[in-house]
């Protein structure tokens, strides 16, 4: 049977995310509680986390989260690794056992820095350095994984229904300003854990819920600039368009969400000549980015939080807010049964995000 | 030389009974096939005449006409048939190049009718068009490879110029000259009205139609005829014409009977002479020559215009499309070796050229491959039939697509091969006052905006389906095609895959 990667699944989802944007951290217990609301959503074949702020004391050193196959692959990774990073400190992740978890890989974590002098030969910076190396690993290395590599954050996920996936990590033990969460129910067995989300890129994590009509647009338009699409995951691919959009090419966030879920052209019309004049552009030079068919997304990064529907809401998304704190969720129910009496409760409009990001950082 | 060995290639048959005797058939036949006899009173019809174009069919009030394949057979041989036996009689009679009109007839494989086109069930829904939006515009020209934004959020790039379209279909280059006036006329009041372009072809462009410009594209051709720079000005984009589908390699000729006052005028070329154009432009012998005739256009129409280069769909076309984006061009438009044609050497096009859809498919990943595909505008030509053809396009990669013969087919071509006789009986392939005041514009171009429209409705629906509202969410999503009765290799140039993979 082929596995994730070698043929696309497509899946239904629920995903759910907090953010305390005063940068309080808080345990994983409350995230976990909203995803198992929701587990009708899932089918026990795809659950995983995302928590940023957990570490605190390497928050400087690239997080790499490795699945390993066997110890032949994990021993030549770790050759790889130490050639091109300084490692700080390596480890395998704390687990516990959950029925209902099983077949679990060898997962490791390593905190590293890359090297300057290999750093400096390839021309790059720091974060286009790290993301080649993951590609190249994730590509060329046949039973390694690297399903994290952000700074000071961390991705958590397996094949499992995600409330067991969140106690086999032991997230209760973790504290994070933020948390997104996923459960999966793809229509066929992903085979592997690597295949489970949220799927992430130096600090970015998408969890996402839908299955995106324009994928083979959207992959073979980032494929053009050096990604991979290895998984041929929709997760995987907006992962890589917003990677594309707001680190290399240095795009406000505010106009990438109008790249992803652009405006319609009747709409466009309406607006004044110069606005009129900025989204034909972007429309136009990014049309291969435009996201379509039935998506929610959480995206997760170092400055906060976006959910965002597709043009027209094909699928579900509620956001709500109390004193600090946003949530949003593919259900209202998974926001109420962590947080008694919202503020505010409201379904963001197609294409319209939610942003909720940490206090003094700006999109 | 007396000895005539061709036959007819069609019958006609007239029902006496149903013949009214009024002479429809005469008067409309400018083959002279049908003549009435005043002292009989009867009209007998020349077979070997008929083109069968069904003009007198189709005006016959009674309907009293039938034209059928002509019966006569040759002994049966799989190698030697009629039409290769036909062709050597013809030039063994005249010592001359074989000529046809239209695209190429043969029996090589078309591509479109092997693809199929995914739809939408269950995992994520379908789109219904007529209760959401559904958008088929395009923008053709060069982007830049992205944008750039200063501090406060205004966009610093400058973006090149692009036409807008409202579905991604243009009405392909036939000169005034090959086409009509009246023909001419309709195609351009059509696009004006769809919010697309239609093309001049090499033929220039008449002063009265200067008002459509805005929905024009305007060829340069390699013999130049009418190009000035009021004309490069007036049109919404130039198309540089390298080569044509239909007869690539090869240049064209309008001869002297068709150049009346106004072509003359029109073309900048004297009443009567014959209009040349040579095989090559005699400017561009190499790539580098290209991009010089692509910034002179450029320069002269002050970088406003986006700047097309049309070339025929030939062996190693990936790589000169692949050089045309470096030469600078806004749109790389192929036409497949199906395209049509007021005339071509038979040989030629019948034999020469590739089809268009794996051309197509083989451009695109290159242009991929290369990193430079975002930076212009893919068109591609060379029989599109119908809107599930245009989907399968898009979906191959192409941004928008040209028509011809579909065009011609709407105002009443009923694809008889004719059109270097300059006889056309429908008024689109002639320039005889008498043939041509029979196409009327006020219902031709009504006829061409029908079947954008129609066109239009299919594509939407069929977006739909795929759980698709922009078109540009199609553009090279090869997921949603899946070939039949292919191997592996041609599987392999249109990049994808089986039914049931």
């Amino acid at each position: 049977m082929l596995k994730e990667g070698e043929l696309r699944i497509p899946s239904g989802c629920a995903i759910s995310g907090i953010i305390n944007k005063k940068g309080v951290r808080f345990s994983g217990e409350e995230i976990i509680n909203s995803i198992a609301l929701m587990h009708d959503r899932s089918n026990g074949l795809g659950g995983g986390f995302a928590a940023y702020g957990i570490y605190p004391q390497y928050k400087d050193f690239y997080a790499l989260h490795i699945f390993y196959d066997n110890l032949s692959v994990k021993t030549q990774t770790e050759d790889f690794i130490a050639k091109h990073f300084d490692i700080e400190s390596a480890g395998n992740i704390p687990t516990r056992p959950v029925p209902g978890v099983t077949n679990k890989p060898l997962i490791w974590r390593y905190f590293v820095h890359p090297r300057t002098y290999v750093v400096k030969e390839d021309f790059v910076d720091e974060a286009e350095f790290t993301s080649r190396c993951v590609i190249k690993i994730n590509t060329e290395y046949e039973g390694a994984y690297i399903f994290s590599s952000g700074k000071n954050m961390g991705a958590f996920k397996g094949v499992g229904y995600p409330e067991d996936i969140g106690k086999f990590f032991m997230l209760d033990t973790y504290e994070a300003h933020m948390w997104t969460a996923h459960g999966r129910f793809p229509t066929n067995t992903p085979g592997w854990w690597g295949g489970a989300h949220p799927f992430t890129m130096l600090n970015w994590s998408v969890v996402h819920n839908g299955e995106i009509s324009s994928y083979d647009a959207n992959r073979r338009f980032v494929e053009m600039y050096g990604y991979k699409c290895t998984l041929q995951t929709d997760t995987e691919v907006i992962t890589y368009l917003f990677d594309m959009l707001v680190r290399k090419h240095n795009i406000p966030m505010e106009k990438v969400i109008k790249i992803v879920a652009a405006p319609f052209w009747d709409d466009i019309e309406k607006e004044s000549k110069e606005l009129q004049h900025e989204l034909k552009s972007t429309r136009s030079v990014y049309a291969s980015a435009l996201v379509n068919g039935p998506f929610s997304i959480i995206l997760g990064y170092e400055k906060g939080m976006i959910a965002l529907n597709d043009r027209i809401k094909l699928r579900s998304l509620i956001a709500a807010e109390k004193g600090d704190r946003t949530y949003v969720a593919s259900e209202e129910s998974a926001i109420r049964i962590i947080c008694d009496n919202p503020d505010r409760v409201w379904s963001p409009k197609g294409g319209e995000p939610v942003i909720a990001l940490l206090e003094g950082e700006q999109e | 030389m007396s000895l005539n060995l061709s036959t007819p290639a069609f019958e006609i048959i007239r029902n006496e009974g149903k013949c009214i005797l009024c002479q429809v058939c005469v008067k409309q036949c400018a083959n002279n096939v049908h003549s009435y006899d005043a002292e009989d009173e009867t009209i007998s019809s020349d077979d070997g005449k008929c083109v069968n174009c069904h003009r007198c069919v189709s005006l016959c009030p009674t309907r009293a006409l039938i034209i059928k394949k002509y019966p006569l057979e040759f002994r049966e041989n799989t190698n030697w048939t009629g039409a290769a036996i036909k062709e050597i009689y013809k030039q063994a009679q005249t010592g001359g190049i074989l000529l046809s009109s239209m695209g190429n007839p043969k029996p090589f494989p078309i591509y479109w009718d092997k693809m199929l086109i995914n739809a939408s069930q269950v995992t994520n829904p379908s789109i219904d068009p007529l209760r959401e939006p559904m958008e088929t515009k395009v923008m053709i020209g060069r982007k830049p490879d992205k944008l750039e934004f200063d501090a406060k959020g205004a966009l610093v790039t400058r973006m090149p110029p692009q036409i807008e379209l409202s579905v991604p279909i243009m009405f392909s280059a036939m000169s005034y000259g090959s086409i009509s006036r009246n023909a001419h006329e309709s195609l351009a009041r059509a696009a004006t009205e769809l919010g697309i372009c239609y093309n001049t072809g090499e033929g220039g462009l008449n002063k009265d139609f200067y008002k459509y410009g805005r929905n024009t594209i305007v060829q340069v051709a390699s013999g130049r005829f009418g190009v000035h720079k009021e004309y490069l000005n007036v049109g919404a984009a130039i198309e540089i014409k390298i080569g044509q589908g239909a007869k690539p390699g090869i240049g064209g000729h309008l001869p002297g009977r068709k150049v009346g006052a106004d072509v003359s005028a029109t073309r900048m070329i004297p009443i009567g002479s014959d209009a040349i154009s040579p095989a090559p432009h005699h400017d561009i012998y190499s790539i580098e020559d290209l991009r010089q005739l692509i910034f002179s256009l450029k320069e002269v129409t002050d970088y406003k215009k986006p700047v097309l280069v049309k070339i025929a769909a030939v062996h190693n076309t990936a790589a000169i499309a692949s050089g045309i984006v470096r030469a600078g061009a806004d749109a790389i438009v192929v036409d497949g070796f199906r395209g049509g044609t007021g005339a071509a050497p038979t040989r030629v096009r019948d034999n020469v050229g590739i089809p268009i859809e794996l051309a197509l498919a083989a451009i695109d990943q290159r242009l991929r491959e290369e990193g430079i595909r975002n930076q212009v505008s893919l068109i591609i030509a060379g029989s599109i039939r119908n809107s599930a053809d245009i989907v399968k396009a898009v979906a191959l990669g192409a941004d928008a697509v040209y028509i011809g013969s579909a065009a011609v087919i709407a105002m009443g071509c009923h694809m008889c091969h004719s059109c270097s006789t300059g006889k056309c009986n429908w008024g689109i392939a002639t320039q005889e006052p008498e043939l041509v005041k029979r196409l009327n514009p006020d219902i031709m171009h009504r006829r061409l905006v029908n079947l954008i429209s129609a066109w239009s409705h299919e594509i939407k629906e069929m977006l739909g389906g795929m759980g698709i509202n922009a078109i540009d969410s199609l553009r090279g999503n090869r997921l949603m095609l899946r070939g039949v009765d292919l191997n592996e290799k041609e599987l392999e140039i249109l990049g994808i895959k089986y039914a049931g993979e």
